[in-house]
């Protein structure tokens, strides 16, 4: 079952944003809408759903409704139409306690220049959702303590914001959102304003955090490695609407339409795409002799498979853990997919 | 000569309008009126009955802890044994007791309306000219409701002081609200943060040092009622410099005028010290 789900999810900006809805599904233009009364059509019929457990991944270029589609899960924005429900619950239709619920235990957001409280300190950031659930300090210090640790700032505690570097203050950041131990976490391009070996450890450490903690993750990013790496599923948008949405090697394979495609240009297709999708499924006819003595996993990257194959005349075998034959790739396989036309 | 039938007799209205106020609300003015007053003459009597050598102590302890330096803590003790020394301490104390209740006034009501402007275009959408009426009014005129309302006399000096002092004090607070880096009042609702925590664990501590400098404004302000506010029986040092100007002894006028500049570089350097110090951490940036 989803954890979160966009049904027919219209947001609409402006002073009117019912109006222009209106004039919008008639047929009016995006841009005509923006250019006659200053309405923005941020997100267009919008339905999704996010499993729990997932890294779903937004793209889109910028103004495409990544940070409204993040905000309207916790509603710090609201739907001008349609619904998101979080765990089966309508977030449009909540009261003010039950919003109020919702993010202090279940929702966390992490933000792009991270949202630190200058006044107060490192171990005091990272207590914020905790402190302001009205517990005592003692209640809630120890669990802020291990976070703070966990993110590898032990010995900051009492630091200052305005005395950490970028990478230091967002795991600041990601440790105030795991600290209430949310089920879901919000990431609005959280690594964006770092530097590249940076965030490149940042990226890291929430793999390895996912690892043991398995939330549901919904990460924005424009970063096209980024999203490669981090996502299970990733969701691009284009002028609010949902242009694909599926696995990385889903949208590699398929792009929907050429404003995919000219996302996926630059990609390293070798590290996307793995042996499953370019084996042949021929057994049983696979006897000994018929292929080579080298295995493979199903899930092997290309560009791991390829050397393999390079050296051999005979097509690789595919096996499963249990030892299972899926299937054979050769040398064309691979290339057909690494050079598609 | 124009034409007196197009007139409108806007002094009709603001003098009936004064006349139903005094009949009908007299009884709370009174009241407000006297709380105040009991606050003012108990301070002034307090710091009076005070030996100076501890006001002066006082001064420099206080100075010390809003800049934690010595000098600044010295040179003030000196300003105070300069006021002392001009034969007008007794004076001196009277005028401080009516800025301290003037700017403690000042700052219950100042705050709370910036912060009310801060959340609410619409009210500040009304407020905006109101203070700009309040600040470019010659101050006279609004003496005499003040006076109406509550006679001649210390409160009368004291509303007219405030309402002088407190436009900027309400500007500042709202500015500073209005200035809090929004990705950080977001990350206080994302957590699920009443508007009340977020406001006071938020919003206020990091408008501080625009509060503070508004506070600052509003002490000069303040200060430069002081001449005024013995026009309708003040005491203290405005008494003074009305006195030198009635009799036409310019030394007199000078020596009062002279304290007032002490007590007004006491109060900037005191409050702008204190202004300093709640800027420390209110941004990320180092
Ligand atoms: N509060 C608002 N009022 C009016 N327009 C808004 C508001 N918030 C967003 N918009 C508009 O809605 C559109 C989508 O904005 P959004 O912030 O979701 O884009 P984004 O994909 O996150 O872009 P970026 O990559 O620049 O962060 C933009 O055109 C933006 O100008
Ligand atoms: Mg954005």
């Amino acid at each position: 079952m989803a954890i979160v789900e966009f049904t027919d999810l219209f947001k609409v900006f402006g002073p009117d944003p019912a109006g222009a809805l209106a004039r919008f599904r008639a047929g009016a233009d995006r841009d005509a809408l923006r250019e006659a009364g200053g309405h923005t059509v941020a997100l267009a019929d919008i339905s999704l759903a996010i499993a729990p457990g997932e890294i779903f991944v937004v793209m889109g270029l910028s103004g495409s409704g990544k940070s409204t589609l993040v905000r309207l899960i916790n509603r710090l924005i609201r739907p001008t139409s349609g619904q998101v429900r979080v765990a089966g619950a309508d977030v449009g239709a909540m009261t003010d306690s039950e919003l109020t619920a919702l993010r202090r235990h279940r929702i966390s957001m992490v933000f792009q220049h991270f949202g630190l409280m200058p006044h107060r300190t490192v171990l005091d950031n990272v207590a914020y959702g905790l402190a302001i659930q009205k517990q005592p300090r003692s209640a809630y210090e120890a669990t802020a303590r291990r976070w703070v640790e966990t993110v590898g700032l032990s010995g900051f505690e009492t630091a200052w914001p305005d005395e950490l570097s970028g990478g230091m203050r967002q795991r600041v950041g990601l440790a105030r959102a795991l600290a209430t131990d949310p089920d879901i976490l919000l990431m609005d391009e959280p690594f964006s304003a770092l530097d590249p070996l940076i965030r490149r450890d940042m990226q890291d450490q929430l793999l390895a955090l996912q690892g043991d903690l398995t939330k549901t993750i919904v990460f924005i990013t424009h970063d096209l490695d980024e999203a490669l790496r981090l996502g299970d599923r990733i969701a691009i948008l284009k002028d609010g609407a949902l242009a694909q949405l599926g696995t990385p090697e889903e949208i590699l394979l398929a792009p929907a339409s050429d404003y995919v495609a000219a996302f996926l240009r630059d990609v390293n297709r070798g590290r996307v795409l793995t042996a499953s999708s370019a084996m042949q499924r021929t057994p049983p006819q696979v006897g000994p002799g018929q292929s080579s003595a080298a295995s493979i996993a199903p899930e092997t990257p290309l560009e791991t498979v390829l050397p393999l194959v390079a050296e051999q005349d005979v097509p690789v075998a595919v096996v499963d853990a249990d030892g299972a034959v899926l299937g054979t790739v050769s040398r064309q396989d691979v290339i057909a997919l690494l050079v598609p036309k | 000569m124009f034409p007196e039938e197009l007139g409108w007799p806007l002094r009709l209205w603001i003098d009936e309008f004064v006349d139903w106020l005094v009949i009908n609300y007299g009884d709370v003015f009174e009241a407000a009126a006297d709380s105040v007053l009991f606050l003012l003459v108990g301070l002034e009597q307090g710091l009076r009955a005070l030996p100076w050598w501890l006001v002066v102590l006082a001064v420099a302890g206080i100075a010390w802890h809003a800049s934690r330096r010595v000098g600044l803590a010295v040179g003030l003790a000196a300003v105070m044994l300069l006021i002392g020394s001009l034969g007008l301490w007794d004076k001196a104390m009277q005028t401080l007791a009516l800025m301290i209740v003037a700017i403690a006034v000042t700052v219950i009501l100042g705050i709370p309306t910036g912060i009310l402007a801060a959340r609410s275009d619409r009210f500040r959408a009304l407020l905006l000219p109101v203070l700009d009426l309040m600040q470019t009014m010659p101050s006279f005129v609004y003496l005499i409701p003040a006076v109406m309302l509550f006679g001649l006399g210390k409160v009368s000096a004291i509303l007219a002081t405030v309402i002088y002092a407190v436009p900027p004090l309400i500007r500042l607070t709202d500015l500073g609200i209005r200035q809090v880096d929004p990705e950080v009042l977001e990350a206080s609702q994302s957590f699920g943060a009443s508007p009340r925590q977020t406001l006071l664990g938020v919003q206020l501590p990091l408008a501080l040092p625009s509060i503070m400098a508004g506070i600052n404004q509003s002490i000069m302000m303040a200060l430069a009622m002081v001449v005024i506010a013995s026009m309708i029986g003040a005491r203290g040092l405005g008494e003074e410099v009305l006195q030198g100007l009635q009799r036409q002894e310019p030394g007199t006028g000078f020596a009062g005028g002279l304290a007032i500049v002490a007590l007004a570089i006491l109060f900037d350097r005191i409050s702008q010290a204190y202004g300093r110090r709640s800027q420390r951490h209110r941004t990320v940036e180092g």
